[in-house]
């Protein structure tokens, strides 16, 4: 990529963004505008994608809301997300888990990863 | 002043905007161009103003470009000019305010939301079928259909020939393309750089004409 363009991405990153990946478990705090008014969102749900890079990078995050699933895609450095809790590290041997949309009960969970490395 | 500047093509990015949305963005390098001459109803018959735009080596400017932007050995006024890689003439009624060796920055020309068209030359395509060149639709891929991309009839048979302008495969791109009513993103005068919202012609690299509407 031109520098050029890696610089002005580079001045939209955001300082402190957790490290993460798919399999983790993260509460995404966004703002929305309801009404003329700003709240902060909570979504808390499984990563099953991330893509992109510098400011362009973005992650999938899916849920299951009343036997539905939910899934919301939101770009790491946007205004729009407030702030990102990992609560829990999965153990995942593929980068992408789009295989959790096709499958239900004991087969969607993820094993939590308890050797305490943190990847990104 | 003038309302069009010269700029290379340097790629697409997006930005966030202050309420948090996103804009496509052509990032372009624009300006600074100097004014390499000044024509005039007297001397030319028209008014215009010629501009110069990139870098380039001494080694690879030949004489009679070098007499030009110096003004030839008699004008000692102009010794300092520097050669630029491209030169462009630019209409415009008045050319009062400007003056020899000038420096146009973005700011001078544009302000952010100014609505802008872009010209530029688009990426070759090479000899291209007609199915890429002129959007037909082309035939079956499969139940023995043998018309796949081919252009099929080129016209009536009473007519004995083939019109004029009948869309036919060839060459493709390379041409000058224009954009019309792009906006103005941002503007980063440090860097020179223009940020359009959308695609401008042309691959990256490739020189910009960037006029105010």
């Amino acid at each position: 990529m031109n520098p050029i363009i890696t610089d002005i991405e580079r001045a939209q990153l955001k300082a402190d963004v957790p490290v993460f990946k798919a399999g983790d478990t993260v509460r995404v705090y966004a703002k929305v505008v309801e009404g003329g008014k700003e709240r902060i969102q909570m979504f808390q749900g499984d990563v099953i994608a991330k893509g992109g890079s510098l400011s362009r990078l973005h992650f999938t995050v899916r849920k299951i809301s009343h036997q539905i699933g939910v899934e919301r895609t939101f770009l790491l450095h946007s205004p729009r997300v407030d702030r990102i809790e990992v609560v829990r590290r999965g153990r995942v041997r593929r980068a992408k888990l789009y295989y959790l949309r096709d499958v239900i009960g004991k087969k969607a969970r993820i094993k939590e990863d308890r050797s305490g490395k943190v990847v990104g | 002043m003038v309302d069009t500047i010269l700029g290379k093509k340097i790629g697409m990015t997006q930005i966030f905007n202050e309420d948090g949305s996103v804009t496509p963005v052509s990032v372009i390098e624009a300006g600074p161009c100097t004014v390499t001459q000044l024509k005039s109803v007297e001397t030319d018959g028209y008014t215009a103003v010629q501009v110069g735009f990139g870098e380039i080596r001494p080694k690879h400017v030949n004489k009679p470009m070098l007499g030009h932007i110096k003004g030839g050995l008699a004008n000692p006024k102009y010794k300092d000019a520097q050669p630029r890689k491209t030169l462009r003439e630019v209409r415009t009624d008045d050319t009062s305010d400007l003056e020899m060796g000038q420096a146009i920055a973005i700011s001078d020309v544009f302000q952010v939301g100014d609505k802008i068209k872009v010209s530029g030359t688009s990426k070759g395509k090479g000899f291209a079928g007609v199915v890429k060149r002129f959007h037909f639709h082309g035939g079956d891929q499969t139940h023995g259909s043998m018309v796949h991309r081919k252009p099929q009839s080129s016209g009536a048979t009473d007519a004995a020939r083939t019109f004029k302008g009948t869309r036919k495969p060839g060459h493709m791109g390379a041409v000058k393309t224009t954009v019309r009513g792009l906006t103005v993103a941002r503007i980063d005068a440090d860097r020179n750089l223009l940020m359009v919202k959308g695609a401008v012609p042309g691959a990256n690299g490739g020189l910009l004409t960037i006029t105010r509407l």
